[in-house]
């Protein structure tokens, strides 16, 4: 049997383990979107740096209903983690560094789908794998996003799903 | 009324573990009136620290101590158990199933297996009927003692549409360790979520609230939490004499004991056997035999998700909602001996689908299959798995824990058995949710492992395993072993209510034998 379970990193990950890590006294890169109103600020990361991850988290997983602000809460974890881990922002900057030189060209100036090729031929690396890791555990993980998607959160305080919709699957025939 | 005891009392029966086996094992003796030292090595939670967040509840509870994995365990997370007052019960989902009559003569009715190491028990299945009886109703066993089944939430109901559908006739929402109306002091079920994070209202049964505290009514039990259990110490004539633990400041002493009975689950406890050795016990502790640390069996299991044209909310309600039994029984024209359960599992929240549905997948296929996350059903697959020698828990050769000790080195390779029965629970799993009308499903491998047994296995003839028929280690008569690390094989069933049962009918052996003055 091959090892396709999830490694306990990812595990950790995905149970919203991954704390935030150490706060930068220093920001390095700020990328603003007043049209929507949310900026995202990086300590490690350059602004190009970030928005060449956040534009990777959304080819990872991509949802036309999700605008850049909850991808950028992916960025500011990864930036978060390498600040406090040399290892990992040594990994970032790598992998960042293999996006842009895949082409010959500039990440963010590739086409859709050649950024995609190249995202592709990445994968089993540290670096697929350190912002497949955080995308999972920090857009899926994010309240906002979670309960679009139908997810509900803590229960018990509303006295769980005994009177709210445990069984009302009514598409169901009866069994 | 908690009482406390002398470190030089060597009255005192030494439980180490807290949990389904160390737990019920500590109240049934101090019940008795038996003096009993519980060492747990980790905290003493309340409900008050059980909160509905995975990741939260996964930190604190979790046993995340160094252990190197090998084989086809999961990488970096070999075992799922629990480092905390009640121990594996904080977590258990509460299924609660006796095993089959044959399954205690797994040797005789599956035959010889090339490769499997299988033994018979030595128990006969009827002489647990009792046992079992007193375990459903201490923990409250739904469908037992007139107790009512609890109501079946939507994940269930998708699950016994296919089942029906397939002509499947023994499916129900299972015999469940939680209230389906108050019983015990504790609250019915309000079908919060989130089971194996710890119950938040206990109407699941955990000895974190009713086993221990029982035991400290009588004034015959002290708990210590944080305290590591090292090692066990013996004398000149072979019993042990007490064990050093570790407390919380990282302090070693030395607890005197009558009786030691180790539940560890199943990698520490053949690994305090081992590091345990000494001149007159050289191979390990109670291991003249070789078995201990071997035969590591964690079930035959799987998942399968099913997206279905119509919402489940799969993370509402009882985590582990129902049961199909259909596959369970000794049929080999499947191509395998022994058999499977299907029993509903959640999806641990949005990120817990997307990284289990399918781990490391990507890209814009999976995210529409996310996006469906409201229609995904999931199943797990919990099936007999073979004994094998290869199968076990090693000492590390150089990498030392922070007391150090060698850290345990777990390995679990598939049987060729066990592949088989996958293979046709996952083809089984798919059938189900596709009858009931599903538009994709996913087969994902094990999980880290939960049902961890065999490595200190029952055996009738010393030469075949570490205890006998009454727990008790062949080579040291006042030293038990009272977790699923004694299961000679593994059954079907999910293993807690026969660890109760078997901790319960140890406690009156025990109890015996110290009357008679045999120990």
């Amino acid at each position: 049997m091959s090892k396709l379970g999830i490694s306990r990193r990812d595990f950790l990950q995905t149970s919203g383990l991954v704390t935030a890590g150490v706060v930068a006294s220093s920001l390095v890169g700020t990328i603003v979107e007043p049209r929507v109103a949310w900026s995202m600020a990086t300590s490690v990361l350059d602004a190009s740096q970030a928005r060449k991850l956040l534009v990777m988290a959304r080819h990872l997983f991509p949802h036309d209903s999700l605008g850049d602000q909850y991808y950028a809460v992916v960025v500011e974890a990864l930036d978060a983690q390498a600040a406090a881990d040399k290892d990992v922002g040594k990994t970032l900057l790598d992998g960042i560094a293999k996006l842009d030189g895949a082409r010959g060209i500039d990440f963010l100036a590739l086409s859709d789908g050649s950024q995609l090729e190249v995202i592709e031929a990445l994968e089993g690396t540290d670096f697929f794998g350190t912002v497949h890791g955080a995308t999972v555990n920090n857009l899926y993980g994010n309240p906002l996003v979670y309960r679009n998607f139908g997810f509900e959160g803590s229960s018990v305080e509303f006295g769980g799903y005994l009177e709210r919709g445990f069984d009302d699957a009514g598409w169901l025939p009866d069994v | 009324m908690a009482k406390t005891y002398d470190l030089n009392d060597d009255s005192v029966v030494v439980v180490v573990g807290s949990g389904a086996g160390g737990g019920t094992l500590s109240n049934e003796l101090a019940q008795k009136g038996i003096d009993v030292v519980c060492l747990e090595a980790g905290p003493r939670l309340s409900l008050d620290d059980i909160v509905n967040d995975g990741g939260e509840m996964f930190a604190k509870l979790t046993w995340l101590d160094k252990r190197v994995d090998t084989g086809d365990l999961v990488p970096g997370l070999p075992l799922w158990v629990c480092k905390t007052v009640g121990g594996t019960t904080v977590h258990w989902a509460g299924a609660s199933l006796r095993f089959q009559e044959h399954e205690w003569r797994a040797r005789s009715t599956y035959g010889d297996i090339p490769g499997a190491n299988l033994l018979d028990w030595p128990i006969e299945g009827h002489e647990m009927e009792r046992f079992y009886s007193t375990a459903e109703d201490k923990i409250g066993v739904t469908g037992t003692h007139g107790i009512p089944r609890l109501p079946a939430n939507n994940n269930f109901k998708v699950m016994a549409l296919g089942a029906k559908r397939l002509g499947y006739t023994q499916y129900h929402t299972g015999n469940m360790g939680i209230n389906s109306e108050p019983r015990d002091g504790r609250p019915a079920c309000q079908q919060i979520g989130f089971c194996m994070m710890g119950c938040a209202i206990g109407a699941k049964w955990s000895t974190l609230y009713t086993e221990i505290p029982k035991a400290e009514t009588t004034g015959h039990f002290e708990l210590r939490p944080d305290s590591m259990v090292l090692k066990i110490n013996h004398d000149k004539s072979g019993k042990v004499t007490g064990v050093v633990y570790a407390d919380k400041d990282g302090n070693s002493h030395e607890q005197k004991a009558r009786i030691v009975a180790i539940a560890g689950n199943s990698v520490e406890t053949p690994r305090l056997l081992l590091n345990s050795e000494s001149s007159m016990f050289p191979d390990g502790l109670a291991n003249s035999s070789g078995q201990a640390g071997k035969n590591f069996m964690r079930h035959t299991t799987g998942a399968v998700y099913g997206i279905m044209p119509g919402s489940v909310h799969l993370d509402r309600g009882t985590q582990m909602a129902g049961i199909i039994l259909d596959e369970a029984g000794h049929d080999p024209n499947r191509g395998f001996a022994a058999g499977y359960l299907l029993q509903t599992l959640p999806g641990f929240g949005l990120a817990g689908v997307v990284a289990n549905m399918s781990p490391g997948a990507w890209g814009r296929e999976y995210a529409r299959d996310i996006e469906q996350y409201r229609n995904v059903a999931c199943m797990w697959i919990v099936g007999e798995d073979m004994p094998q020698e290869k199968n076990g828990v090693t000492l590390h050769g150089s990498e030392k824990d922070q007391y150090g000790l060698p850290i345990p080195v777990g390995n679990v390779e598939d049987h060729a058995n066990d592949a088989a029965m996958r293979n046709h629970a996952y083809k089984t799993g798919r059938a189900v949710y596709e009858a009931g009308g599903a538009t994709k499903v996913y087969e994902r491998l094990p999980f880290a492992s939960t049902h961890n047994l065999g490595t200190c296995r029952m055996a009738a003839n010393p030469r075949d395993g570490v205890v006998d028929a009454s727990g008790r280690a062949h080579d040291v008569a006042n030293l038990y072993i009272s977790d699923g690390s004694q299961f000679t094989t593994g059954a079907t069933e999910n293993p807690t209510l026969t660890i109760v049962a078997l901790a319960i009918r140890q406690a009156g052996i025990i109890g015996d034998r110290m009357a008679k003055g045999e120990v």
